[in-house]
């Protein structure tokens, strides 16, 4: 791969606000510049990609490499622009046909994994399978294995996110006893076990819990010495994010701690999910899990049309206002409460939806709510 | 990248200091009527009565204020009692056999009940049988001898043992056996026969050496001690009951199974005596039940009491429980509602005088005491002080009013004067006198308002240790009930014989479950009050001084707001009557607010100031301004898809009923699938199967009852439940404008704040100009747990709750500070969260049940004074969990201060009663008819202080002999004790202590337990007013996974029954 980025420094100097393009698709590669503050709109700069490609026919997808090396796509204005202006010096763009790029993935490490063609072509027979999955830009993590550096290795902390996933929870816990070693030799000690998976349920799907897991922990907290109501208590209440550390019943698909060189979540994860060939098990890393963390509660508030005290009085006719005389419905605006009951159970249907509101929250506007 | 947030404080040594200061946690009476009573005695010279229970708990009671409770260490039934008269001593019989000597000590001036000594009947039956002994099983009756230094105990078998009551020990050589006195008895009444058990033992008020002794063949013997010989024998034929010696000795009376009593003369004819003197059935000729007790009393009139219980004619009336006093040609037949345990009389017991003279006849009821004043022609009832029936109507709610003015207090009373008219004598003529109360005068009045199945709200003094009954308010001569009580009046008065009459007030029977009462609210300035009922009757009362005859005002409110796609399936609303109405002095209705669709009223509040009261249902909430008399508000909370909260209560039974068939059904199916699969399987699969056989055992041991994870979804049943309601004068629309503003809190974790407008007051009027209030929607927050919201605050700038309507204004608490930025605290079951205002964002937060697994039950603002500094306190929320523990945060903080272990996680009703005291203090059920008081604070304690004067020679040996354990760590009826000081002292664990730690139950039943849980889960809702909505639902949940409960059924049933009940 051509490395010697150096010699577009001349085309830079002389327009510092033109960014310099390296376009590839296959073994071709095409150059080309772009303005860093107007780089236009994505469409434009799919035709013009095809066009200097001479593609005109054919679906591609277009990716780029980010500061990080990671391969990103670009498939809308957002990016495009994202990728345009984060480009530095060079932008680097990745083109392929469209049904190939089905089964690379985008994200973290993928440019790099890309370059061990061989790790490809071994899973060839499985590219005639078509299963379509989505862009990286649809998904959101699910789930994923977190601190394995510090959680011992017969042990799994595994972080489900309820959050922006329509999927029940879908599992069962009961008692069981469990058999510790302790000084006086093997003891049985009371536990509370994962006893169903419900099929189709984020659990399941996961992968990474299974029936008779044993549950020692719910988000740091142990189980020991709590009643089994306690416990599901506990896991409901943290269930917008749940973390439950558990002994798996199946050793052996433990994550051997050194065999990879770092413990982070994504990349243990992905372990388990392909070497295991565990459904989905995807996990989108470049969102900062502290957001995660600071907006896991945010309790939704609507504002009232309420005005200052000095105003005489809220204009008629305003949002659920009754009248004071009468308290005939009809005079209650059923249908202007109704939009608002209305969205405010669509936020309540996509709590990820909330998550996306702006800090000051929903405004009301007398009948119209702007988010 | 993962931070687990502890909220573990340093340890601050000073807080820690300042903790001790302001908290402590006390269980310290227990007000109301001792559940299940099994035994009465009393002491004539103390004056002091004792009642003892099923459960074990001995409890003693003097004059009002004056309470000693102790439990047995075995939760056996006290089936007898006996004072050592004056010395504060009782001896106890429990059903095990075991006699225990209990004394009344002196700590520091206080007097506590402590047991003194036990002693277990050694029941080797085979052992003594082979060595022809007679055994000492089954002790049936004991007398005290020899005023209280020797105890006689007539056994099953027929014989009489000695004790040495001092030390309990036997006395061996003194035991009379049934051979010994049939010697004496002429063989033609011999013919062979034993004598049988011995029913009653009667000693002789001047001659402790002679004892009678009735056998319950009906051989009556009185038996010389120190000659050793039958002085006179009475050839009774009818099977004896129990026998009662007159004082003079002269005459013994004695009851007989067949409804009859004798009349023996002792002192003339010879002996041994064939006739009694007079043998009657008082309610022949037909066939009667047994006399159970009979008691003979002597008046200087000539004119003698014959008090008898039972001996109803079998077939019309024998199913009363009656007991009947007759003197001379007086007989009165008091018929009461629950059975009758035990009577006695006061009367004089001193050796030289002549006569009885009884003042007083006072029976233990199973359900309640009753003491009649016999001295006042017609024999009226004295009204109790204390043990008062709280479940004369079973409780469906109830709220505490701390700090009751003077005024009000005064006018309550009065109006419960009028209510009851008492004899002038009233208040003394109270016979049980007995003890000091040493407790200080209650700082301040206390009111706890009990709310009742029957419609009528109870108001209690609850100031001091005796619960003292007020005022009663009736709700239900506002409405058309299905059957009038004229009708049974009438009915009651159809026969004149037996002359009935009825006596207590204990009254389970309900007219019409939809008068129950489920919220009450009282302002203590205004005298006005709102009871909310079962049928969504919202009824404003103000206290009047003067009877009135008026009209009462009904208005209807829909709070389903057009809403499609519902019928209301439950109970039809009640239907009030028209036209003007007498009242009583007392509270006086002013409004009703009939909600629409009729659901239970879940919560209710009162603003005086303004005129409004709110009330929610599972619909939706409602504001009514009552000064004008019109609805402001209505706004319906249900969720669209939310079809549960639609079927009334009755069709939710229906769909609990079928559940369990459909989960029966389930396991059948199951069963018989899974042979079928056994047969058609592979080997693979057989050998498969073989194995899980093999391992089945071990694992049906422990494949238990399955639990659910999934968080709540707005669609949850019920979420439209309206839980909480609050009024407050705060900051809802901008930070430099405060106005009145009211909040609501729904099941499903949803707040509404509005702001209202409401018009000012004419200075001095007290009628609002004719202007309608207003309510604006300010704010709507929708918690992301979705879990119930349980209470809602807010706290001024200084981070204090906002004082009562009224409060400030009339100096009676320190105003709210306006000036800093206020905020709402928001309680649920999940987590407490402080929001600023008018911006609502959290400022502070604690999760509770993400932390400790439990949820919250109740909570309350309490405010905490320090034992050290008189004039510092500080202002916490106190929280109950439904594992019965409680919890105390900082405000506005929301640190956690202390926990405490207060009430059995498997006692629902309890944990659902509880009731916090603005002061740190609390009540709940421990049984339906009896309150638990516990205290969180460290000052206000409110504790039985008393003392007796006791006369007996207290020995230094007999301090070594007490029992370890100190009664105020032992709760009646079972409750878990404190489980500090005796653990730690004795080494062995508490056995009390160690039944609520171990959840395995002796015997294994779980199929009808299951359905029994589930009747009893749905008469609690129905009772008690504060079940949620989970408590059904858990035991859906957990009714649904019963196919594995029912696979191990011995050792999960433990289990299931905490899951059920949670």
């Amino acid at each position: 791969m051509n490395r010697s980025f150096h010699k577009s420094q001349t085309l830079r100097f002389y327009d510092c606000s033109a960014v310099e393009v390296k376009s590839k698709f296959g073994a071709e590669f095409r150059r080309f510049s772009l303005d860093r503050q107007k780089p236009g709109r994505f469409e434009d700069f799919y035709k013009l990609v095809v066009h200097t490609h001479h593609i005109a026919n054919t679906e591609v997808t277009i990716g780029y490499a980010d500061v990080h090396g990671d391969l990103l796509p670009i498939n809308n204005d957002d990016n495009f622009c994202k990728a345009v202006s984060s480009a530095n010096p060079l932008l680097r763009v990745f083109i392929q046909k469209r049904e190939e790029a089905e089964h690379c993935s985008f994200g973290a490490g993928s440019l790099s994994r890309r370059r061990r063609p061989l790790a490809l072509r071994e899973d060839g027979p499985r590219r005639r399978t078509h299963l379509h999955i989505g862009l990286p830009h649809d998904f959101r993590p699910v789930s994923s294995i977190i601190d394995v550096d510090i959680v011992p290795e017969t042990h799994r902390r595994v972080r489900l996110y309820r959050h922006g996933c329509q999927k029940p929870l879908g599992f069962y816990i009961r008692d069981g006893t469990s058999v510790r070693v302790a000084p006086q030799g093997l003891e049985k000690v009371p536990g509370v076990f994962i006893s169903r998976m419900v099929p189709g349920g984020l659990a399941e799907s996961t992968g990474l819990l299974a029936v008779d897991d044993e549950v020692l922990e719910v988000n740091g907290i142990e189980v020991a010495g709590k009643t089994l109501d306690q416990v599901t208590d506990m896991m409901i209440a943290n269930s917008h994010n749940l973390i439950v550390t558990v002994k798996p019943a199946n050793q052996r698909n433990n994550v051997v701690r050194g065999s990879r060189a770092s413990g982070s979540s994504g990349r243990s994860s992905d372990s388990i999910a392909s070497r295991h060939s565990l459904p989905a098990a995807h996990v989108l890393q470049n969102l900062p899990p502290d957001e995660m963390e600071s907006d896991e509660e945010a309790d939704v508030v609507l504002e009232g049309v309420l005005e200052p005290r000095l105003a005489p009085r809220p204009p008629p006719g305003s949002l659920a206002r009754v009248n004071g005389a009468g308290l005939a419905p009809g005079v209650h605006s059923p249908g202007r409460e109704g939009s608002v009951q209305r969205l405010l159970s669509s936020l309540r249907s996509d709590p990820r939806h909330s998550l996306a509101l702006p800090p000051g929250g929903v405004e009301e506007h007398g009948p119209a709510v702007t988010l | 990248m993962m931070k687990f947030r502890f909220r573990r404080q340093g340890a601050d040594p000073q807080r820690e200091k300042l903790k001790q200061e302001l908290f402590a946690f006390h269980k310290t009476v227990e007000h109301g009527f001792p559940n299940q009573p099994s035994a009465l005695a009393f002491d004539p010279e103390l004056r002091i009565m004792a009642i003892g229970t099923r459960s074990g708990a001995v409890k003693i009671y003097g004059a009002p204020g004056v309470e000693f409770t102790g439990l047995h260490r075995d939760a056996a039934t006290v089936t007898q009692m006996h004072f050592l008269p004056g010395q504060g001593r009782v001896l106890t019989l429990l059903d095990d056999d075991s006699l225990h000597l209990w004394e009344i000590v002196h700590h520091d001036g206080c007097a506590h009940l402590e047991e003194a000594l036990h002693f277990q009947a050694p029941s080797r039956p085979g052992f003594d049988g082979a060595s022809g002994l007679p055994s000492l099983a089954h002790i049936t009756v004991v007398l005290l001898v020899a005023v209280g230094d020797m105890a006689a105990l007539g056994t099953e078998g027929g014989s009489i043992f000695f004790l040495d009551v001092p030390t309990l020990t036997l006395l061996e050589g003194q035991t009379l056996g049934p051979d010994e006195v049939l010697r004496s008895v002429p063989d033609d009444y011999r013919c062979g026969k034993a004598l049988g058990p011995v029913e009653s033992l009667q000693g002789h008020l001047r001659d402790p050496t002679k004892i009678l002794i009735g056998y319950s063949r009906g051989l009556l013997v009185i038996w010389n001690q120190a000659a050793r010989c039958a002085e006179r024998i009475f050839l009774g034929n009818q099977q004896l009951e129990s026998v009662c010696w007159e004082r003079s000795g002269h005459t013994v009376v004695s009851s007989h199974s067949d409804g009859s009593y004798a009349i023996w003369a002792a002192d003339t004819g010879d002996s041994p005596t064939v006739q009694p003197t007079v043998a009657t059935t008082p309610y022949g000729p037909f066939p009667c039940k047994a006399i159970n007790k009979v008691l003979w009393r002597s008046c200087a009139s000539g004119e003698h009491f014959v008090i008898f219980s039972g001996g109803m004619p079998r077939a019309s009336y024998g199913d009363r429980h009656c007991v009947s006093v007759l003197q001379a040609e007086t007989l009165v037949t008091l018929d009461f509602t629950s059975r009758v345990i035990d009577f006695f009389t006061v009367h004089s017991t001193r050796p030289e005088d002549e006569f009885d003279e009884p003042q007083a006849l006072a029976v233990l009821l199973e359900e309640e005491l009753v003491v009649l004043d016999l001295q006042t022609p017609g024999w009226p009832a004295v009204p109790a002080p204390y043990l008062a029936p709280l479940h004369s109507s079973a409780i469906t709610c109830s709220a505490h009013v701390a700090n009751v003015p003077a005024k009000l207090w005064a006018r309550i009373v009065s109006a419960g004067e009028q209510q009851s008219p008492q004899p002038a004598s009233g208040a003394s003529s109270w016979p049980i006198t007995g003890g000091r109360n040493l407790a200080q005068e209650p700082s301040q009045r206390g009111l706890l308002l009990t709310g009742h199945e029957d419609g009528t709200v109870r108001f209690w003094d609850a100031s001091g240790v005796a619960l003292r009954p007020l005022y009663k308010l009736s709700t239900a001569g506002l409405f058309q009930t299905d059957c009038e009580h004229a009708d049974s009046l009438a009915q009651a008065a159809e026969d004149d014989w037996p002359p009935f009459r009825k006596v207590g007030c204990f009254d389970p029977y309900s007219d019409d479950p939809r008068l129950g009462v489920q919220k009450v609210a009282l302002c203590k300035y205004t005298a006005q009050m709102v009871v909310a009922g079962t049928a969504g009757q919202v009824l404003v009362l103000e206290l009047s001084d003067t009877p009135a005859e008026q009209a009462v005002g009904v208005a209807s409110l829909d709070l389903l707001q057009d809403r499609e796609g519902f019928t209301w399936k439950g109970h039809e609303r009640l239907s009030p009557r028209l036209g003007p109405l007498p009242w009583p002095a007392g509270f006086q209705p002013r409004a009703l607010i009939q909600c629409l669709p009729p659901a239970a009223v879940t919560a209710v509040t009162l603003h005086a100031e303004w005129g409004l009261v709110a009330f929610g249902t599972s619909h939706g909430f409602g504001l009514f301004d009552y000064l004008r008399r019109s609805p402001v508000l209505a706004r319906c909370t249900l969720h669209p898809s939310d079809s549960l909260a639609m079927e009334g209560p009755l069709s939710r039974v229906k769909s609990l009923k079928k559940s369990l068939r459909q989960s029966f059904r389930r396991i059948r199916k199951s069963r018989a699938s899974g042979k079928k699969r056994m047969v058609t399987g592979s080997k693979l699969q057989e050998a498969n199967a073989q194995l899980a056989e093999q391992a089945g055992p071990q694992d049906v041991e422990v494949t238990p009852v399955q639990r659910r994870i999934e968080p709540r979804s707005a669609d949850d049943s019920l979420s439209g439940v309206v839980r909480c309601l609050y009024f407050a004068d705060t900051f809802l629309r901008d930070a430099a404008h405060h106005g009145p503003t009211m909040w609501a809190g729904t099941n499903s974790g949803s707040v509404f704040a509005y702001a209202l407008e409401v018009p000012a007051a004419v200075a001095g009027g007290e009628k609002r100009p004719e202007r309608a209030v207003e309510a604006v929607l300010g704010k709507e927050v929708q918690l992301m747990h979705r879990a119930p919201v349980v209470a809602i605050a807010v706290l001024d700038g200084r981070g204090r709750p906002l004082p009562e309507p009224y409060e400030a204004s009339r100096d009676l608490a320190q105003a709210p500070d306006m000036q800093g930025g206020h905020a709402v605290l928001i309680a649920s079951e999940e987590q407490f969260k402080v929001f600023t205002l008018p911006k609502v964002s959290a400022k502070t937060k604690f999760k509770l049940t993400a932390h400790e697994g439990c949820r919250v039950r109740k909570v309350a603002l309490a405010t905490f004074a320090s034992v050290a500094c008189e004039d510092y306190a500080e202002t916490c929320l106190a929280c109950l969990t439904n594992l019965g523990d409680v919890h105390v945060f900082s405000v506005p903080g929301l640190r956690p201060q202390v926990h405490y272990a207060c009430i059995r996680k498997e006692d629902i009703s309890g944990i659902a009663s509880c009731v916090f005291t603005r002061h740190g203090q609390g009540f709940y059920l421990i049984s339906p008819s009896e309150f638990e008081r516990f205290s969180l604070s460290a000052r206000n304690i409110t504790e039985p202080l008393c003392s007796l004067d006791v006369r007996w020679p207290r020995d230094a040996t007999r301090v070594s002999h007490r029992s370890r354990e100190s009664p105020k760590l032992s709760q009646a009826n079972g409750t878990p004790g404190i489980i500090l000081a005796p653990q730690s002292r004795d080494g062995s664990p508490d056995p009390i202590c160690k039944e609520a730690d171990t959840l395995e139950p002796p015997e294994a039943m779980l199929s009808p337990m299951s359905i029994d849980s589930a009747t009893s889960a749905d008469t609690t809702l129905d009772t008690t007013g504060d079940m949620t909505v989970e408590d059904v639902k858990d035991f859906l949940g957990s009714s649904e996974e019963s196919e594995k409960n029912l696979r191990n059924l011995s050792e999960e049933e433990a289990r299931a029954c905490a899951i059920l009940i949670k």
